[in-house]
């Protein structure tokens, strides 16, 4: 390892407090995913903090100011494609209306370099999917058809990445805008594996997956997040849509300071 | 290697993806003509079969075949090893060009060096063109993602994992995948052929 890399590691290790956002602590538990369960068993999630508010187009421009690589002109396009940030006018140009909405046209890679500077972690898809099963009221409100119709009306609206954020009610952990305006990065979404989806060679999806019959859908009913589930498997990691954005997690031992 | 010796090397990959500072000097001083979807951009360090650690930019220069495994499989991933070592003999007997044949593990805690150093014996993969690669969770989980390769952690020791091959040129820049088990390996060894010419 040479000087150079050690070098960086300090740069980003200095604290970024500015930075910081309100996190929600999000008690763990165990429920059943819509995709990913094996064998249908329940699946495990440990305490974590969230970001209580989805990143916004003014913090991402912060943390492009001090982290020059991931700007517009310089972005390499293997890890985020012609479309980054394509709302803003330049490298450090957001438009004034955009401040304080979800940063959107964001590739995997550059949510994941925002959280580990500061820190932080994308969340997985177990813990996004289990903070976001809850309502203003309670932990999991799956099994309530109003809870699935008002999802899946945001989704049908146009140009909710232009909302801005932490307008609506909290959900039960303290959390806004989980749905409604943009969908978020999750770290693992490659795990995501739902079969026949991808490049194929006019070859069976027999062939495609390793027991690829024991990760399936338990409850296709559950729409909203059948969509959820079928974008995070089309997207690449360095891709970049418009109904696309990221909030940040930590794990709940590693001493994060709650802020009010 | 020793835990403390090995945490800085992971602590490297996990800031320096993100949080490089870049000032015109060092911009200047990288690779200021590497292409921009070069795999080499993504900064990362692994253990291969002999133990040996290095950067995966140590790779530049030569065409790279690359496939993600696990040791403990059982199904796939003996179609996918018999798939190289075909594509491999196939291309050998066409070409000189010295090619570098990739099995990057997908499960980096079951399998260190001497599960990977184990399972090429057993395969009979022991010349040096072949390379066994033990990373970190994070290191193989952005390989997979700059390769559209998808898998899962199912139980302590078995992964779903979709089944590609791909083939790099010189410079890194992914030029074919091919996508499925035991099909035709004739475009894919053209195209490996045509690359290292």
């Amino acid at each position: 390892m040479n000087i150079k890399n050690l070098l960086w590691i300090w740069m980003c290790l200095l604290p970024i407090q500015t930075m910081a956002q309100e996190m929600a602590l999000v008690r763990g538990g165990e429920f059943l995913p819509l995709y990913g369960a094996v064998k249908n068993e329940m699946v495990q999630v440990k305490d974590f903090y969230m970001d209580a508010k989805p990143v916004t187009h003014a913090d991402f421009l912060e943390f492009v100011q001090k982290n020059p690589q991931w700007k517009k002109s310089m972005v390499k396009k293997i890890f985020a494609d012609e479309r980054y940030l394509t709302a803003w006018d330049g490298d450090q140009q957001v438009p004034s209306e955009l401040h304080n909405s979800p940063v959107n046209n964001i590739s995997w890679f550059a949510a994941k370099a925002y959280c580990e500077c500061q820190g932080k972690r994308l969340p997985t898809v177990d813990e996004w999917e289990y903070a976001a099963m809850a309502d203003e009221k309670i932990k999991d409100a799956r099994k309530d058809s109003l809870y699935n119709v008002k999802i899946i009306r945001t989704y049908e609206k146009p140009k909710t990445h232009l909302l801005k954020v932490g307008q609506g009610e909290k959900n039960y952990w303290g959390i806004f805008d989980l749905h409604g305006l943009v969908w978020e990065w999750t770290q693992d979404f490659n795990s995501v594996i739902i079969a026949g989806e991808s490049r194929n060679n006019g070859n069976g999806e027999k062939g495609l997956f390793c027991a690829s019959g024991a990760v399936g859908a338990n409850d296709l009913m559950n729409y909203a997040a059948f969509m959820r589930y079928a974008i995070r498997a089309s997207l690449k990691a360095n891709h970049t849509v418009t109904t696309k954005g990221f909030r940040c997690v930590k794990d709940a031992n590693s001493n994060y300071l709650v802020q009010k | 290697m020793s835990l403390a010796r090995q945490l800085p090397y992971f602590l490297a990959f996990l800031f320096l993806l993100g949080c490089q500072e870049q000032t015109l000097d060092s911009s200047a001083y990288l690779d200021e003509e590497l292409d921009e979807m070069s795999i080499y951009h993504l900064p990362s360090e692994w253990h291969t079969q002999s133990g040996e650690l290095i950067a995966l930019e140590d790779l530049r220069g030569t065409p790279l075949v690359s496939v993600m495994i696990y040791t403990a499989c059982k199904t796939a991933c003996p179609r996918l090893v018999a798939d190289m070592r075909h594509i491999e003999t196939a291309v050998k007997s066409k070409t000189k060009k010295d090619i570098k044949y990739l099995m990057i593990s997908i499960d980096p805690t079951n399998d260190t060096p001497d599960k990977l150093m184990q399972f090429a014996k057993d395969n009979q993969m022991t010349d040096d063109k072949w390379l066994f690669l033990q990373g970190t969770e994070e290191s193989v989980r952005d390989f997979a993602n700059i390769l559209a390769v998808k898998y899962k952690q199912i139980s302590p020791i078995d992964f779903s994992h979709s089944n590609i091959i791909s083939v790099f040129d010189r410079n890194g820049v992914l030029q074919f995948q091919k996508e499925g088990l035991g099909m035709e390996n004739d475009e894919i060894i053209n195209k490996i052929i045509s690359i290292s010419k």
